[in-house]
């Protein structure tokens, strides 16, 4: 069998208009490209500022496989470096958060570096005079990735030294991320909660995939928001309603509801389900929010931010954010058939810490390994990862609501059970498999 | 109304962990009071279960929803079903207030879960926390705390 690696063209025709070779989720050779292409030619999330919030605080995270830590600078900005040391390779930052101070300094041999990743110090350095080490790779210290971009505190990195710009790549899909943050009465968002981490047997598209996928909830879920809806009923009349039966319920709503709620298309890969409504639409006002809010916006923008309930944003190629709940995903690949789930969360600052209350109790309840919803859906993606090994069909289809026509529409708003942002996904995912797309 | 011994506590422990072995998980949702919590706490010595996050953070009724939902028919990750272990050190007793009817208990575990091929080992410290309701010895809360809270799971399917 011919190999992928070097064959651009048997790469390419993994994607078809209206369904995706197997390959995509179960060859190892087709995910060591995906790191090396797809992870670096995209904009890829990292971080967010409010986790180091002082100089020389780091946080250490990956871009694809690839180790980097995003640090505070000593003139207060926010920088990534590649997480090795450029000695002998040994990963400096090693703790997931910390305070490094003015320097890194590397365990093993003690060389140390300035939080923009060149080097302060090395020891016996007359050990390297005459050696033309200034030429040398390792010379330049923990290698900074130049193109990192701030956007209201969330921060992006290309690894690719040339590329899209950040603002071309991301366009209007920034909205929903605007979205989010305005939801506070001061513009800005704090990461709080800590994190939940899930360990998935399946390739990390399955997820993003699934993001958009609004004919699975009330099919897959029904288990878990199907039964909740059930207890819930069993209750004695008057009990006060359960937040947790308003996470739950909506997910097993009719395919009406998700047909009407809308997709959004954008370019690159980007989309979001809940154009005109969401799972998110009905969840019990919060006392004094909307006050602070409209204090804040005047009443009219306030509404219009708080009337939008769009369900899931995916920015390609792996994270997803939920702007009413102020939850992020990140779908972290670790191998062709495992992926870390990470759940962050945010306080929305100046505002009710019920929101946050709230906001936790949906990540636990839905994206935990603990989560009944969270179990409805693993459980699908490993029976897929195990039987695409089968050969009585190599594809898999997202033909759902095509129309040729889309093809020249880079942006649009769909049917919401259509599969066109899968297939945005994957026409992205081609182009940005190329070496230089 | 007599106050429980020492050894009732130390039965408690064991007959609950035996239930969950057993999945007579209605039998085991009875011995909560009614405002009782399962709290599996996300951070090592972690204090605030509310506005930090927690592995489970259950009241009555989503408990009920989990023990409905491992019956379902619908539930297809439980198709086949999961099984679970524990190996319990011998508990504690931490606590012994008749007076103010608040009994604490600390119990050392392993807890193995197992679905199709797959098992997985879990380590951690239950703090039983017991009172006397109409002569019965009920959980207020149950905090287990595993050894590795921060760690990344795969699925947790049944309880601890
Ligand atoms: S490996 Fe870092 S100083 Fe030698
Ligand atoms: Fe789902």
């Amino acid at each position: 069998m011919p190999g992928y690696n070097g064959n651009l063209d048997a790469v390419r025709a993994l994607v078809r208009e209206t369904e995706v070779h197997r390959d995509v989720y179960t060859d190892p050779e087709v995910f060591a490209l995906e790191m090396e292409h797809v992870f670096a030619n995209t904009w890829v999330y990292v971080g967010h500022a409010s986790q180091i919030p002082n100089v020389g605080d780091f946080f250490t995270t990956t871009i694809g496989i690839k180790p980097v830590v995003m640090v505070r600078h000593s003139d207060g900005s926010v920088r990534v470096l590649h997480n090795r040391c450029p000695h002998k390779g040994t990963r400096v930052a090693n703790e997931i958060c910390g305070n490094t101070g003015r320097f890194f300094r590397c365990p093993y041999h003690a060389w140390s570096f300035r939080t923009d990743g060149s080097i302060a110090a090395i020891p016996l350095p007359n050990g390297y005079e005459n050696t033309d080490f200034k030429d040398s790779a390792a010379a330049q210290g923990m290698a900074p990735v130049r193109n990192t971009q701030v956007y209201r505190d969330f921060v992006f990195s290309r690894l690719a030294e040339t590329g899209i710009s950040f603002e071309d790549y991301f366009g209007e899909s920034l909205s929903s991320l605007d979205n989010m943050i305005d939801r506070s009465p001061v513009g800005e968002l704090e990461v709080a909660g800590g994190v939940l981490r899930y360990f998935h047997r399946c390739n990390w598209k399955m997820l993003v995939e699934n993001l958009t996928d609004t004919c699975h909830p009330m099919v897959a879920h029904e288990s878990s928001a199907g039964t909740a809806v059930a207890v819930w009923k069993q209750q004695p009349e008057g009990t006060p309603k359960h937040p947790a039966v308003e996470i739950y319920a909506p997910f097993v709503s009719p395919y009406q509801f998700y047909e009407g709620m809308g997709i959004r298309i954008w370019p690159n890969g980007h989309g979001h389900t809940g154009v005109s409504h969401s799972i998110h639409s009905d969840y019990s006002a919060i006392p004094g929010y909307f006050e602070q809010m409209e204090a804040a916006y005047g009443a009219a923008r306030a509404k219009a931010i708080l009337d939008t309930n769009r369900h899931n944003t995916v920015y390609f190629p792996n994270m997803t954010m939920k702007g009413p709940i102020q939850a992020l995903r990140i779908f972290k690949p670790v191998a062709v058939d495992k992926t870390m789930v990470e759940s962050w969360t945010f306080r929305l600052v100046g505002a009710p810490d019920k929101l946050l209350e709230r906001t936790l109790m949906y990540s636990r309840l839905i994206n935990a390994p603990t989560s009944p919803v969270g179990h409805d859906d693993l459980e699908m993606y490993e029976r897929a990862q195990d039987s695409l090994h089968s050969d009585a069909n190599p594809w898999v289809n997202m033909q759902r609501l095509y129309d040729p026509a889309e093809l020249d529409q880079p942006t649009a708003v769909a049917n919401g059970t259509t599969e066109w942002q899968m297939r945005n996904q994957f026409r992205a995912w081609r182009h940005f498999m190329s070496a230089t797309p | 109304m007599n106050a429980p011994s020492e050894q009732d506590l130390i039965g408690f422990v064991l007959h609950e962990a035996r239930l969950i072995d057993e999945q007579r998980f209605d039998e085991w949702l009875d011995l909560f009071t009614d405002d009782g919590r399962y709290w599996m706490p996300l951070e090592y010595g972690q204090t605030d279960p509310v506005l930090h996050n927690s592995l489970f953070y259950d009241d009555k009724l989503l408990l009920r929803i989990r023990v409905e939902r491992l019956k379902g028919a619908k539930t297809y990750s439980q198709k086949p079903k999961s099984r679970c272990h524990h190996v319990l050190q011998t508990p504690v007793v931490d606590a012994m207030d008749p007076d103010g009817n608040r009994y604490l208990t600390w119990t050392p575990f392993h807890y193995l879960e197992t679905r199709q091929d797959e098992q997985t080992l879990f380590a951690g410290w239950s703090r039983h926390h017991l009172l006397q309701v109409d002569g019965t010895l009920k959980m207020k809360l149950k905090r287990v705390d595993l050894v590795n809270c921060d760690s990344a799971f795969g699925n947790i399917q049944l309880f601890m």
